[in-house]
């Protein structure tokens, strides 16, 4: 390309602009409030309840574990309190899972990120590894001060510390996750006295190198870069959902406290105990987890001012908007504040987007109910032969081949249920190795909580005249002739 | 490529010298810690290629001298090791014994099938079903030799017609028109004869002069209601499944030419508890006595 381009327009020159910003830790100031309260307790209640549900036992009889909650992975069950789920009834988990994907929306559209600021694990364990950074490296200033200052023995001293507390914390983090999947004190004391399998302290070593990456050095990194769930939260929250507000027509213009500014003074206490390090008060952003630290910060500056609090509130849009109309134009002070407050409106908590949450949710809830209620404790499964699809035998009868399973959910007593085969007459009926009653039907026993699997034959005597293939069904009887399960299948012939 | 770095003006940025409608293509080289990866791979990957055999080259092994298949003896060994436990009862006891106890029947079962499937079936069909030309179903309730746990486990072990030992099913059929014992009219009235012992349609004539003829030459072996013999494999001729075919002409070839089916002693080919498992695999195919 030999033409001549258009002379560029000739700017400023400005340094060059660089496309990837280095990371800039936060380094969140303590706070106290109702907020900051309330999260600590959910934080103490979710940590005590992952570490302590796996020692909760749950007597189910000999040979079966006693744990409350335990995925069986070797013995493929799944127990949970009363309930023992088989493989082929994962569905139940996909239910759980779409419930509390549709409950995530519902309390998202009706009071914003509760999730990602309280209860997330991320959020968890983060504030847990920030409560300890804090107590041994001191609070925000103390902190900053010690990271630009001399790696003196000091420094290394708190680090460490810091590091090896941190450490411990995530051991504890990924032991207790392996005790989901195991015996909790037979795979404990397996591990302590280096017994417990590769897999075993593999996971343990994986899961502790994530929460100890994750909570410790990640931290917002996750809720901004990685976690796709701020990405969409945005199609959850709308004009009426609860989020972290600042009200700007109460805070502007910022300033000195007096009459020619807002309630907000700058002071960037809200900035300070950001977990994400943002300043809500450029409004609502992607990296706010809703967490309200800066509701406790502001108020408590507030406070002090001897102003009302709730500057920064949780609120919702639409009465922010509202409340910013009412003030149009007004002067700053408390008869402007008066007016923006007297402008707001309760929440609406009933709006299509909520209903719609709450009918998926009970539809499932009642999908998941019906299908407890109807789940089958016992299973026939019923493969016919291909290869032969039938025999020629030599009177000149035909046989077909039948391999049946038989699945027993429950636990106790094994079952002696009797085979009844319903069909053209004639058709009859044998199983190999199995039992007959007094009526001649074969008897099959199902063991407890297993599969046991029978091999039936079927004949059709020489005068029989079938099609090629006949309806049959298999039913299994007990005792006082109720019929348990029923299985259909065909019966083959040649061609006539 | 451009002999001068050229920077664009708005941005101060590097261009790589490339240009499209005027649009020149900043140079914006990737994140170092993504380079370094990327780096890293390359590394392992050159690595992999001298340990390992990565080149498609004959007899290029890599410096570690590892192959999958030299990898499969000892993966072999340690399978074999795991089920020496089990395929040492299951040499030592019956067949019979074997199905009476459930857990050595589930073994035997599942080990069965394999075998079955990688000796038997060639011939026999993958459910055992059989083949047209002289290869019987072992699903039906027909048994030239027997269809007990320990005539099967015999048959398994010696074959038929093998010349494998003298235990060996041997016993064959004269081919009557190839050594002039019979004459094609004869025979024609022989066939008849046999298809009338399973009620088939026959000349009434034809049978009539066949019964004299077939007690002087095949009543010794296959009785003289056609009631077949285990001891020597003669197959019944009174019912309704036919070896080699139950039309006229099938019967008349059968007798004319004889019919000699060879199935090979699998004694020294399988191991002990192999037969023993294929045996009750068969035994289970639905024509187990």
């Amino acid at each position: 390309m030999n033409q001549i381009a258009p002379e560029r327009p000739k700017v400023d020159k400005k340094p060059e602009p660089s496309l990837y910003a280095s990371h800039q830790k936060v380094q969140p100031r303590a706070v106290k409030g109702r907020v900051r309260n309330i999260k600590w307790a959910v934080l103490v209640v979710l940590l005590a309840l992952y570490y302590v549900v796996p020692w909760f036992r749950w007597d189910r009889g000999p040979g079966v574990p006693d744990q409350a909650v335990l995925v069986d992975i070797s013995h493929a069950r799944l127990f949970f309190l009363w309930i023992e789920l088989w493989p082929q009834e994962v569905y139940f988990l996909t239910g759980a899972l779409v419930l509390g994907a549709i409950g995530l929306f519902a309390v998202t559209s009706l009071y914003g990120r509760l999730w990602c600021g309280f209860t997330c694990p991320q959020t968890v364990w983060t504030d847990l590894f920030m409560w300890v950074e804090r107590r041994i490296e001191g609070d925000r200033n103390a902190r900053i001060k010690l990271d630009q200052g001399a790696k003196d023995g000091r420094w290394w001293k708190l680090k460490l510390s810091k590091h090896a507390a941190w450490l411990f914390i995530a051991m504890a983090t990924g032991g207790a996750w392996i005790m989901y999947f195991n015996d909790a004190p037979t795979v404990t004391w397996a591990m302590l006295t280096g017994q417990a399998s590769l897999t075993v302290y593999g996971f343990f070593a994986l899961f502790t190198a994530t929460t100890y990456v994750l909570a410790g050095a990640a931290r917002e990194q996750v809720c901004t870069y990685m976690c796709p769930w701020p990405r969409f939260q945005g199609a959850m929250l709308d004009d009426n959902s609860l989020v972290v507000t600042y009200r700007d027509w109460r805070g502007e213009p910022r300033g000195k406290p007096d009459a020619a500014h807002g309630d907000c003074v700058d002071c960037k206490a809200c900035v300070h105990v950001c977990p994400t390090g943002i300043d809500i008060r450029d409004g609502q952003q992607l990296e706010c987890i809703g967490c309200g630290l800066c509701v406790d910060a502001c108020d408590d500056v507030m406070a002090k001012l001897g102003r009302d609090k709730g500057l920064i509130a949780f609120e919702t849009l639409k009465n922010l908007a509202a409340s910013q109309a009412a003030v149009a134009g007004m002067a700053p002070g408390p008869a402007r504040n008066a007016a923006g407050m007297a402008a707001r409106v309760p929440q609406k908590k009933i709006r299509p987007r909520t209903l719609i949450y709450a009918g998926v949710i009970m539809g499932v809830v009642a999908l998941m109910l019906g299908a407890w209620m109807l789940r089958a404790t016992l299973t026939l499964s019923v493969e016919r032969d291909r290869a032969p699809l039938f025999v020629q035998l030599s009177d000149g009868g035909i046989r077909n081949g039948y391999t049946l399973k038989l699945a027993n959910k429950t636990r106790g007593e094994d079952l002696h249920l009797a085979l009844v085969l319903d069909g053209p007459q004639g058709l009859s009926l044998t199983v190999q190795d199995a039992m007959e009653d007094a009526a001649g039907r074969p008897i099959l026993t199902t063991r407890d909580d297993g599969i046991t699997q029978w091999r039936a034959l079927v004949t059709a005597p020489p005068g029989l005249r079938l099609r090629d293939s006949t309806p049959i069904t298999f039913r299994l009887v007990d005792g006082s002739g109720r019929t348990l399960v029923t299985q259909h299948s065909a019966f083959m012939g040649p061609r006539r | 490529m451009p002999t001068k770095i050229e920077k664009d003006s708005i941005t101060g940025q590097e261009t790589t010298g490339h240009e499209w409608d005027g649009l020149k293509e900043l140079n914006t080289p990737l994140p170092k810690w993504w380079l370094y990866t990327f780096y890293a791979t390359i590394l392992f990957a050159a690595v992999w290629v001298v340990l390992y055999p990565a080149i498609p080259v004959q007899g290029w092994t890599g410096l570690t001298g590892w192959t999958a298949r030299g990898a499969l003896p000892a993966q072999m060994d340690a399978e074999r090791a795991r089920q020496a436990p089990m395929l040492a009862r299951l040499r030592e006891v019956s067949a019979e014994q074997i199905a009476a106890d459930p857990e050595l029947r589930g073994f035997a079962l599942a080990g069965g099938r394999v075998g079955f499937a990688n000796n038997c079936a060639g011939c026999h069909g993958a459910g055992g079903q059989g083949a047209s030309g002289g290869f019987p179903s072992l699903a039906d309730d027909d048994w030239l030799w027997g269809g007990s746990f320990e005539a099967i486990h015999t048959t398994i072990s010696h074959g038929v017609r093998a010349g494998e030992s003298d235990e060996e099913r041997g016993i064959a059929m004269p081919a009557f028109l190839a050594t002039g014992m019979l004459t094609q009219a004869q025979i024609n009235d022989t066939a008849d004869f046999v298809l009338s012992l399973s009620g088939r349609s026959a000349d009434p004539a034809a049978v009539t002069r066949g019964r004299e003829l077939y007690a002087e030459n095949c009543a010794s072996c296959h009785g003289d209601g056609g009631e077949g013999n285990r001891d020597m494999g003669a197959p019944r001729l009174n019912d309704q499944i036919w070896l080699y075919g139950g039309d006229r002409a099938s019967v008349v070839r059968s007798i004319a030419y004889s019919r000699a089916g060879v199935m090979p002693a699998w004694r020294g080919r399988l191991d002990p508890a192999m037969i023993n498992m294929i045996t009750v695999y068969v035994h289970a195919l639905g024509g187990g006595e």
